[in-house]
């Protein structure tokens, strides 16, 4: 039984006058890992950016509609930003940890809510490394500076210090397009080892990618979803004829 | 013809740095050449060491110290006045303002850096320092209370038009690493953008350190130029830099007094070379 844990209702987004998310609607269901596909400026990183409210840093941008985190609406004049921002985590394209140790990056969002005892520090540390499987290649090393990693090395702690919130749902925006076959292949594997725990939403241009980690995947063209759909019958039989010629590379 | 523009053109550039670098050895010789004739008459621990500078007395004495604290003093007072100020308009600027208040502010900024020392100098004698007079009751108004707000004014854009720069410089993907945890702004300035700013950020309080110490109109002309080592932020003090400018023009060429103004000057060069060296060495060495 799968359980709805997002819904967007009419969500319009503009950056100035540019009409960027068409009046779209859409469900992300609890603990699959649901991919965003479509070519590039088809507005998926705007819509994925639009779940934790990072669109807000942004001046120019204007949103109108709902996004309900278990009935609960993130963009509600009530609702706390941060607060959202720790339940819906985020991993960027490019790697991007902080010139800081390795420990105080994962240690990071416990740190700014105030948490000092370091017995519960180390403990997330540890498990939010485990469960990003960098633990065993950086246990000796926590105390040096997170820069020294190499890129998949700080793709998976950036995906540790995400976990670290202990996130309903893992935003990740093209997390491996910076990487190289092997980092890409392990935070593959990793995905789907953390859907138990987490409920992801990727965005990626490696269609591959999405055939490969994804029960759910959605296509966008032009700021609409053109179509949505368990990943297997997407891939195997689109209805629209555009998300046909996107798969088979007509167009990209 | 095209091989001879090479040519010129790489000598022309080659005597142009070649130039700066003369320059500066001979200022340096010149200081040393001049300045270590006086040892020959004072003892180097005198001059360290002894805070009396009566240069122009008939029992002379040259002891530095009291000059040197006179420096300092009205130098830590200017960065405790700008390094918050300057810093605070720099987070202000590069993090806070709208890019609309952002070109407003950023140029009156600059222009205070284009204000002539003389003019800040008097700004402190003809209004601070009567100021302070009627409103903190003491006597006088030239001391170093009057010299540090006076020279923090000056350095303030130094300090935070650089520190500006370094701030603007972090990526904004460390900005969104942060928000993305669920960070407040001043959560994210404080713990990332800041620390990651802080090798300019430093690099701006020395610069400002540097422009402070060496800086000679201001505190000529509100420091109270009496050689002591003061006691309270409201004693008048003397600075290395207002004991070369003022006494120069009444010594006799060549006399002890002449030549100890070089050395002055040799601790200036000294204090300001230490302070770079420091800077060069600890904190723009490429972190590994």
């Amino acid at each position: 039984m799968v359980k709805e844990l997002i819904k967007t209702k009419n969500l319009k987004l503009w950056f100035t006058d540019n009409y960027v998310l068409h009046d779209l609607d859409f469900t992300v269901y609890e603990k699959k890992i649901t991919a965003l596909i479509g070519p590039s400026g088809c507005g998926k990183s705007t819509l994925l950016r639009s779940f934790n409210r990072m669109n807000d840093l942004i001046p120019e941008c204007k949103i109108e509609g709902e996004i309900l985190l278990e009935g609960q609406n993130i963009y509600d004049s009530k609702a706390d930003v941060t607060d959202v921002r720790t339940k819906i985590g985020m991993v960027f394209q490019r790697p991007n940890p902080f010139p800081k140790t390795i420990y105080n990056n994962v240690a990071y969002g416990l740190q700014i809510r105030g948490e000092k005892r370091k017995s519960v520090l180390d403990d997330v540390v540890e498990k939010s490394l485990r469960d990003a499987w960098i633990w065993d290649e950086v246990k000796d090393r926590l105390h040096t500076s997170a820069l020294s990693l190499s890129g998949g090395q700080q793709q998976r702690m950036c995906i540790a210090r995400a976990l670290a919130n202990q996130p309903k749902v893992l935003l990740l925006d093209e997390p491996t397009s910076a990487l190289d076959p092997k980092s890409t292949a392990k935070i593959e594997e990793l995905c789907i080892d953390l859907k138990d725990k987490v409920t992801i939403l990727i965005v990626t241009h490696n269609i591959a990618q999405a055939g490969r980690i994804s029960d759910y995947t959605t296509f966008m063209y032009l700021g609409d979803i053109i179509e949505f759909g368990e990943t297997k019958r997407v891939f195997t039989v689109p209805k629209d004829k555009r998300t046909e010629d996107y798969l088979t590379g007509v167009f990209g | 013809m095209k091989v001879f523009k090479e040519i010129l053109f790489k000598a022309v550039t080659y005597f142009a740095a070649i130039f700066s670098i003369l320059a500066l050895f001979g200022i340096i010789l010149t200081l040393f050449m001049e300045g270590i004739p006086m040892f020959q008459e004072v003892s180097l621990r005198e001059f360290l060491f002894s805070s009396a500078w009566y240069p122009t007395n008939e029992h002379q004495s040259f002891g530095a110290l009291a000059l040197f604290f006179g420096s300092l003093a009205v130098t830590i007072g200017a960065l405790v006045i700008a390094v918050p100020i300057g810093l605070g308009t720099a987070v202000y600027i590069s993090e806070i303002a709208g890019s609309r208040t952002k070109e407003i502010i950023k140029p009156m900024i600059e222009l205070l850096a284009g204000i002539p020392s003389v003019v800040y100098g008097l700004f402190g004698m003809a209004f601070l320092a009567p100021f302070l007079i009627r409103n903190i009751g003491i006597d006088s108004g030239l001391n170093i209370f009057t010299a540090s707000i006076v020279l923090g004014i000056m350095i303030i854009p130094i300090i935070s038009s650089m520190s500006e720069d370094a701030l603007s410089t972090v990526p904004r993907a460390l900005r969104e690493a942060s928000y993305g945890l669920g960070a407040t702004r001043w959560e994210t300035i404080t713990r990332v953008v800041i620390p990651s700013a802080k090798t300019g950020i430093i690099g701006s309080f020395v610069l400002g350190f540097g422009r402070a110490i060496g800086e000679t109109m201001v505190v000529i002309m509100v420091a109270g130029g009496a050689a002591q080592i003061p006691s309270s932020v409201f004693d008048p003090v003397r600075p290395l830099t207002t004991s070369i400018a003022v006494e120069m023009a009444e010594t006799v060429l060549g006399s002890i007094h002449f030549h100890s103004l070089f050395a002055l000057a040799i601790m200036l060069f000294i204090i300001t070379f230490i302070t770079n060296l420091f800077t060069e060495l600890f904190l723009f060495k490429k972190v590994k």
